[in-house]
């Protein structure tokens, strides 16, 4: 008991707190909020985020960050939309190759680890800054978007298709057992490995680390590509869940993951924090945006109120680390 | 009591407690005014501690500060400042791009009555201030381009500008040469007569016989002696700064000294950007149980020779090394690791410890890939190994899960040694190993050195600190500018001889 009421474990659970909070002030507040739909409805919303979030707090714990997940989420789900719907035609040698949903899958996954891997690739090889290197992905990724998709949604996907967005599995839904797969992995990885422990090691000191005999530069690309696979297995969920890929999707993605990691309690400056901090992080985003909408608060509004919380989640927390 | 009556400042049972260390134990002392008081001790010994507590950095501790006769508090840097307590820190903190009238009237900017910067007369009275101090330099260019002598100079002014009553400076001369510190002393004589008190702290004790009225000695955070300069003697003052004679006597034991374990071969480093040489054609050898001491002043190459053997520095260099008569390829720590090197970083805090990690976790952090099993770290080995050299090294640490910041330089340093001694090395490369750390955690570590020898180890440990390199080494290298100017055994060195060797080369 006395270990549960420590000052630390009590930083520790404090987002669990505000989350029960916020959820018993919904509840209230809405006759709406407290029903399963509606909760299934909140989770299926922020599988995909969750998935971004996990490998953006994986890279902000090497110090790190990624602006580019939103326009490489657009494009994956661009990639593997297309490929499912028209494949690959060569009209010159009368060449046509089908995808299935599979073979789709995986492409748009490979993708979305090779921009990845790009982002690592500059960051370590050119010691171009993480901000810039990926602020520069953002916009190519973005363009190339718009060049698969000619500025049009994608849309008719099939039904078998649409399984991971809508479908249920065990009464719960798909893209909510995708996202615990996904945190369940990287939770054990950042725990039980080494990998995760080197993670750690490079955010809290970058120079120390490599004197220690770790390859840097190897761990940082890898936990880039990792980010940029679990930005596309986001954007298929989305298009799966929309039946259709937009151009324009995952637009200011990366700014709900970032806060994602913030509220969780992951520091910016890197080496310390945790996944399950994010899954709450972006729990809590995502019960806000729900709530907010239940409570038919404008979405102009909205955007203030959740502005304002990350700058206080950031505050509080900034608090408790000063007084550890 | 005439003491008290002249005394601008006076402290009172100052006790300044870090995690796991002591800095200052129940000092006292008194300033007067128109006197210099110098301010000597070892490293570590919590002089810089004390000027912080002065100068109102720190203001959590023990004690009281009477300052012109009242209690004082200072809430902060500033409001010591504004109160007339001026500290001019060793690391000049100057902002490079704004030039000197910007950095002078920073944060007190005169205005117009328009509320705009009144530059002309920030100008002037910057004109006047370096004319006071004879810095000819236009006051308007920009702090980089000068020297750093001229910095001194320009972070003096500072202090004269708000009319300090008490100026403190921290080893002004740590970086200027002949002239400048001729010119500084007449600075300071000009404002111990217009009746400033002024603390000075200084390694160079020469400077202080011409300079200071008063001195107190600082030893491992207390007040040892405080008094008149004048009657006093050069060896008087070292015999109460040091204190003591470092006890572990290094006794060359003769066993198997025959066996070179590494062999340095005409080792060369170009500089990273100058066209010219920072490591020139250096080949010495270590042999197995053999504790080589390099030593050299600043900028010597000693940190560079030993990074360079590391494989730090790869695409630089040229020679060759060898480690047990095979030629060695490092260009990565990770190599160098494999092939039985073990580097022990200058600076713990930078390159050595991942602070805000456990002591288990920095231990381990060399070791990881023993410590998989199928992918996954086990944590009882982890554990273990964490145990066993926080007991063989005698770590002091509440538990193995403590953060390594919370912990004591000198049992940081040690997590820095077991981590290195995990990877089960041959050859240590140690870098300042005792650098500002206590004088018990120094005989410890001195103790571990020597012990590791006797188990086979070659060590090869730079030291800026003379005692050290002539107790701990068996052989003693001398190097200056990037040549070995020197090779002594320990019968014949003396501190006398190893200094020549570590400068003769500079005037040349």
């Amino acid at each position: 008991m006395d270990a549960i009421l420590n000052r630390n474990n009590f930083a520790r659970f404090q987002s669990l707190i505000a989350l029960f909070l916020l959820c018993l002030g919904l509840s209230i507040l809405s006759d709406k909020f407290l029903s399963v739909s509606n909760l299934w409805n909140v989770m299926r919303q922020i599988s995909a985020n969750i998935c971004i979030s996990t490998g953006m707090t994986l890279i902000v714990l090497t110090a790190g960050i990624d602006l580019s997940v939103g326009s490489v989420l657009a494009l994956c789900g661009a990639i593997t939309a297309g490929l499912l719907k028209n494949g690959i035609e060569v009209p010159a040698n009368n060449l046509y190759i089908g995808f299935t949903i599979l073979g789709a899958i995986l492409a748009g996954v490979l993708t979305g680890s090779f921009l990845g891997a790009f982002n690592g690739w500059a960051i370590t090889r050119f010691k171009v800054p993480p901000f810039v290197a990926t602020l520069a992905m953002l916009t190519v990724a973005r363009g190339f978007t718009m060049l698969w998709t000619g500025g049009f949604p994608i849309s008719g996907l099939g039904d078998t298709f649409l399984y991971f967005g809508t479908g249920w599995l065990l009464g719960i839904p798909v893209p909510v057992w995708i996202s615990v797969l996904v945190v369940g992995i990287a939770v054990f990885v950042t725990n039980k490995t080494r990998i995760g422990r080197y993670i750690y090691a490079i955010g809290g000191n970058e120079s120390a680390s490599r004197l220690s005999g770790i390859n840097v530069d190897r761990v940082k690309i890898i936990v880039y590509t990792i980010a940029g696979g679990l930005a596309a297995v986001g954007g298929i969920m989305v298009t799966s869940r929309l039946d259709s890929a937009q151009p324009n999707a995952g637009m200011s993605y990366e700014l709900d993951s970032i806060a994602a990691v913030v509220i969780g309690g992951t520091s910016l400056s890197g080496g310390r924090g945790s996944i399950m901090g994010t899954v709450q992080g972006a729990i809590i985003i995502g019960v806000l945006n729900n709530g907010l909408v239940l409570l038919n608060v404008s979405p102009f509004w909205q955007q203030v109120v959740k502005g304002l919380v990350i700058l206080l989640a950031v505050i509080i927390d900034k608090s408790n680390s000063k007084n550890e | 009591m005439t003491e008290v009556e002249t005394a601008v400042l006076e402290v009172r049972h100052i006790t300044k407690k870090f995690p796991g260390v002591t800095a200052l134990e129940d000092v006292s002392l008194s300033i007067e005014a128109g006197k210099v008081t110098a301010l000597i001790g070892e490293n570590g010994a919590g002089k810089s501690t004390l000027m912080k507590v002065l100068s109102g950095v720190y203001q959590d501790f023990e004690g009281e500060i009477h300052y012109k006769g009242e209690l004082v508090k200072f809430t902060g840097p500033k409001d010591a400042q504004q109160q007339g307590v001026v500290i001019i820190h060793q690391e000049l903190n100057l902002i490079p791009y704004l030039s000197i009238t910007e950095n002078i009237f920073l944060g007190r900017e005169l205005v117009t009555q328009y509320g705009t910067m009144d530059k002309s007369r920030m100008r002037r009275k910057t004109q006047e201030l370096l004319d006071r101090l004879k810095l000819k330099v236009n006051p308007e260019s920009p702090v980089f381009k000068l020297k750093v002598g001229q910095q001194q100079v320009v972070e003096i002014a500072k202090a004269l500008l708000t009319d300090a009553e008490l100026i403190i400076m921290d080893e002004p001369t740590s970086a200027i040469t002949g002239s400048e510190v001729e010119v500084l002393f007449e600075i300071i004589e000009d404002l111990r007569k217009a009746n400033k008190a002024i603390v000075y702290i200084s390694h160079k004790l020469d400077e202080l016989f011409s300079i200071a009225d008063n001195y107190a000695v600082l030893r491992d955070g207390k007040v040892i002696e405080r008094g008149k300069m004048e009657g006093m003697t050069h060896d008087k003052l070292i015999s109460k700064m040091v204190g003591r004679t470092i006890e572990v006597m290094r006794k060359t034991s003769g066993t198997d000294k025959q066996e070179a374990l590494l062999e340095v071969r005409n080792l060369n480093l170009r500089h990273k950007v100058r066209k010219d040489n920072v490591l020139k054609d250096i080949s010495f050898d270590v042999k197995r149980g053999e504790i080589v001491g390099l030593f050299g002043l600043m900028g010597a190459g000693r940190t560079e020779l030993l990074e360079t053997i590391f494989g730090l520095h790869a695409s630089h260099a040229s020679g060759r090394v060898l480690m047990q008569g095979e030629q060695l390829c490092c260009d990565s720590p990770a190599r160098a690791i494999a092939a039985g090197l073990a580097l022990v970083p200058e600076d713990r805090k930078k390159d050595g410890l991942v602070l805000g990690l456990d002591v288990k976790t920095n231990i381990s952090l060399t070791t990881l890939p023993d410590l998989e099993k199928l992918g996954t770290l086990n944590d009882t080995q982890e554990c273990a190994l964490a145990d066993k050299y926080i007991g063989e090294l005698k770590i002091k640490t509440p538990s193995r899960t403590q953060q390594a910041k919370n912990l004591s330089g000198g049992n940081q340093q040690k997590i820095v040694l077991a981590k290195w001694l995990a990877t089960k090395p041959k050859l240590l490369l140690l870098d300042e190993p005792t650098r500002g750390i206590d004088i018990n955690a120094k005989s410890e570590i001195y103790k571990l050195i020597i012990g590791l020898a006797d188990q086979g180890l070659g060590i090869l440990v730079v030291s800026s600190e003379l005692p050290e390199i002539l107790a701990l080494s068996d052989r003693i290298l001398v190097m200056a500018e990037g040549r070995l100017t020197g090779e002594f055994t320990a019968a014949e060195a003396s501190e006398d001889a190893i200094l020549k060797r570590a400068i003769v080369s500079m005037s040349e």
